[in-house]
Formats: C-alpha cells, sequence, structure tokens
C-alpha cells in the first residue's frame, strides 16, 4: 500500500506491575494518532492497561551478521547459569 | 409510557443507524488502523443500541425483542435524527458527521447519569466511556483533515456545508422529549446547545475551519420524517429478517 505514514513500535503493559511488551507496529503520523491506532488495533480484547509507542526510527538494532561475535561467546560460559546451588527444599516456585 | 418507550428509542435508533453508517466501512477504510477504528466505533454504538432496545422492549412489555424493535420497523417508526443517516461520503464527510454527532451524544450522556430511570442511567454510564473515545478521536481527526493539506482542508469544508443543516435538529425537543424532561427521565437537548457550540468552536478554531452562521435547519427525524437515505439504509439492514423472519446464529 502506498503509505508514507511512519512506522511505531507498540509495546503494551498486560496488568500492572509486569513491564511493557512488544506487540507489533503500525502507522500513524504522530505519537497521539499511535496511541489511539494501538488502541483499536492491541486491545480490542482487554489487553493492556497502559500502551507505550516509541517510533521505529528510533530504534537501533543489533546486526544479525554479527551474531557470532555478539552472542555465540556466552555459550560455554554455563556457569553464568544459577544452575550450582543446591536449594533448600522448602524454597519453591524457583 | 408512551414518551418513555419513544425517548429510549430515539436514542436506540440514533445509536444503531450510525453505528450501521459505519459499519458500511468495514474493509474500505483509508489505512487498516483507522478501518478498526471505524469499525471498533460501530460496534460500540451498536452494542449500546442493543442495551437501550432491550430497556424498550421492557417498557413496551409486548412480549417484542431487541431484534424486533432493529429489524420490523419501518422508516416511519424510526426516531433518529437526520445527521446519522447520511451517507458516508468520502472520510472526511463521514469523520464530520461522527464529531458533530459525538460532541452532542458525550454531552447527553453526561446528563443521562443523572436519569430518574436506573437502567438508563446504567446504560449511559457504561456508554459514556466509549463516547469519550469516539469524541477524541472524531475531534482528533477534524483537527488533522482541517490543518491538513489543501486537499483535505477542501474536502472537511465541503462536509461542513453539506452536513451543517442537519446539525440544528440535535437542539429542537421533539414532545417525547419534552415530556422524558418533565418526568426527570431525559434531558432537555436545547439545553446541550451552548456546551456542544463550545465544543465544535474549540475543535474548529484549532482546525483552521470556520464554524457556519447559523442557518436553516433540516429536521423531522425524531418524529419518523426521515430524508430518502435511511429507507436504503434499513433495506439492507433489516433485509435478512425481512426474508427470513426469525433466523439466528
Amino acid at each position: 500500500m502506498d503509505n508514507n505514514w511512519p512506522l511505531w513500535e507498540v509495546f503494551i503493559r498486560s496488568k500492572s506491575g509486569l513491564h511493557h511488551k512488544h506487540v507489533g507496529s503500525l502507522h500513524a503520523v504522530d505519537a497521539e494518532m499511535a496511541i489511539q491506532n494501538a488502541r483499536d488495533v492491541y486491545t480490542r480484547r482487554s489487553e493492556g492497561v497502559s500502551i507505550w509507542v516509541v517510533a521505529s526510527s528510533n530504534i537501533t538494532a543489533s546486526n544479525p551478521e554479527n551474531g557470532e561475535a555478539l552472542f555465540d561467546p556466552a555459550n560455554d560460559k554455563v556457569y553464568r547459569h544459577p544452575t550450582f546451588y543446591n536449594l533448600p527444599d522448602e524454597l519453591k516456585h524457583i | 409510557m408512551n414518551y418513555k418507550l419513544n425517548y429510549i428509542l430515539h436514542l436506540a435508533d440514533n445509536a444503531l443507524i450510525l453505528g450501521h453508517r459505519l459499519s458500511e466501512w468495514c474493509g474500505h477504510g483509508p489505512v487498516l488502523e483507522q478501518d478498526m477504528a471505524l469499525t471498533n466505533i460501530a460496534l460500540d454504538l451498536v452494542g449500546q443500541s442493543r442495551s437501550l432496545y432491550q430497556l424498550a422492549a421492557s417498557i413496551q412489555d409486548e412480549g417484542k425483542t431487541e431484534d424486533d424493535l432493529a429489524y420490523f420497523r419501518d422508516v416511519i417508526d424510526f426516531k433518529n435524527v437526520l445527521l446519522v443517516e447520511q451517507e458516508n461520503g468520502d472520510f472526511a464527510q463521514t469523520i464530520l458527521r461522527q464529531f458533530l454527532f459525538d460532541a452532542y451524544n458525550f454531552h447527553l450522556y453526561q446528563k443521562l447519569l443523572k436519569s430518574s430511570d436506573k437502567q438508563l442511567s446504567a446504560i449511559a454510564e457504561k456508554s459514556l466511556k466509549e463516547i469519550t473515545y469516539h469524541l477524541r478521536w472524531s475531534s482528533e481527526w477534524v483537527i488533522r483533515l482541517g490543518d491538513g493539506t489543501e486537499e483535505s482542508n477542501r474536502r472537511i469544508n465541503e462536509a461542513i456545508e453539506a452536513l451543517w443543516p442537519y446539525a440544528g435538529e440535535l437542539f429542537i425537543p421533539a414532545t417525547y422529549e419534552l415530556e422524558a424532561v418533565k418526568e426527570g427521565l431525559g434531558v432537555d437537548s436545547a439545553s446541550l446547545k451552548e456546551l456542544w457550540s463550545t465544543e465544535i468552536k474549540n475543535v474548529f478554531d484549532e482546525a483552521n475551519l470556520e464554524v457556519p452562521e447559523e442557518s436553516w435547519v433540516q429536521k423531522g427525524g425524531k418524529n419518523g420524517i426521515h430524508t430518502e437515505k435511511l429507507g436504503f439504509l434499513l433495506a439492507e439492514m433489516q433485509f435478512l429478517q425481512r426474508a427470513y423472519p426469525g433466523q439466528e446464529w
């Protein structure tokens, strides 16, 4: 579609206390309209209590080509996961 | 009791007919996001009309349902204002029709919160949250179109010229409205004119639009005297129930 409206990324907080999660994107001419559009497109089924919109152009993304350098070094460092502690049986939900 | 039934039907018909008009945009919106906004508002309005028709059916007490009231009445029985039955036209015309109506409806429903009828005030409370959003949405768009491009400004001005004569009817109370006011059930629509005018003026000022002079007013809808457009709308909306009475999902 021929549409020159800028793209916005939409973040919804589903409940107080939880953090905002990226849910998708949409087109709008400015932030105010982006919020209204987000309300109509992404919260029709009571998905949220708060909306953030960010102009997609303001997002800096990592380059997939740098993936090896960025992420692979973490692969063999299992000690970074807290899996070596012995937890008392009384502790639940961990 | 008759005034009460007529008053509720008037409110219900306004919501249903405008809701149906907006539903005609489904799949035709200028962009996906606005297609959804238009149809969301359509659903809000149809939902409001359902609550009101249910209330009307219980007042009528003839064993009729909300569907009977929506699908088995003729043009002359409908009590909606002429404004809401006007055709969608272009996007600007749809927006302006919505804005002129929302600005009225918002103040009307705020006052209906104090209705002597508990059910009506409960419906008003629920509807008002939706109407508040409708007004915000349509105001934003009037500002954008008026203060947008040369073309959008021309189109919204054409919409004002086409629809302005239908706005005045909102503030000319029908007999059943006056009786409803007397009984504490309804709101004197004439008393809303000042609030409405301020709302319109503020938005038009921001949109670089001129508020037209008071002039001749098209009226009659509240008493069942409609423009030819309502007949076509009902023919489409009521077709299924008329052709296959009692059909259900």
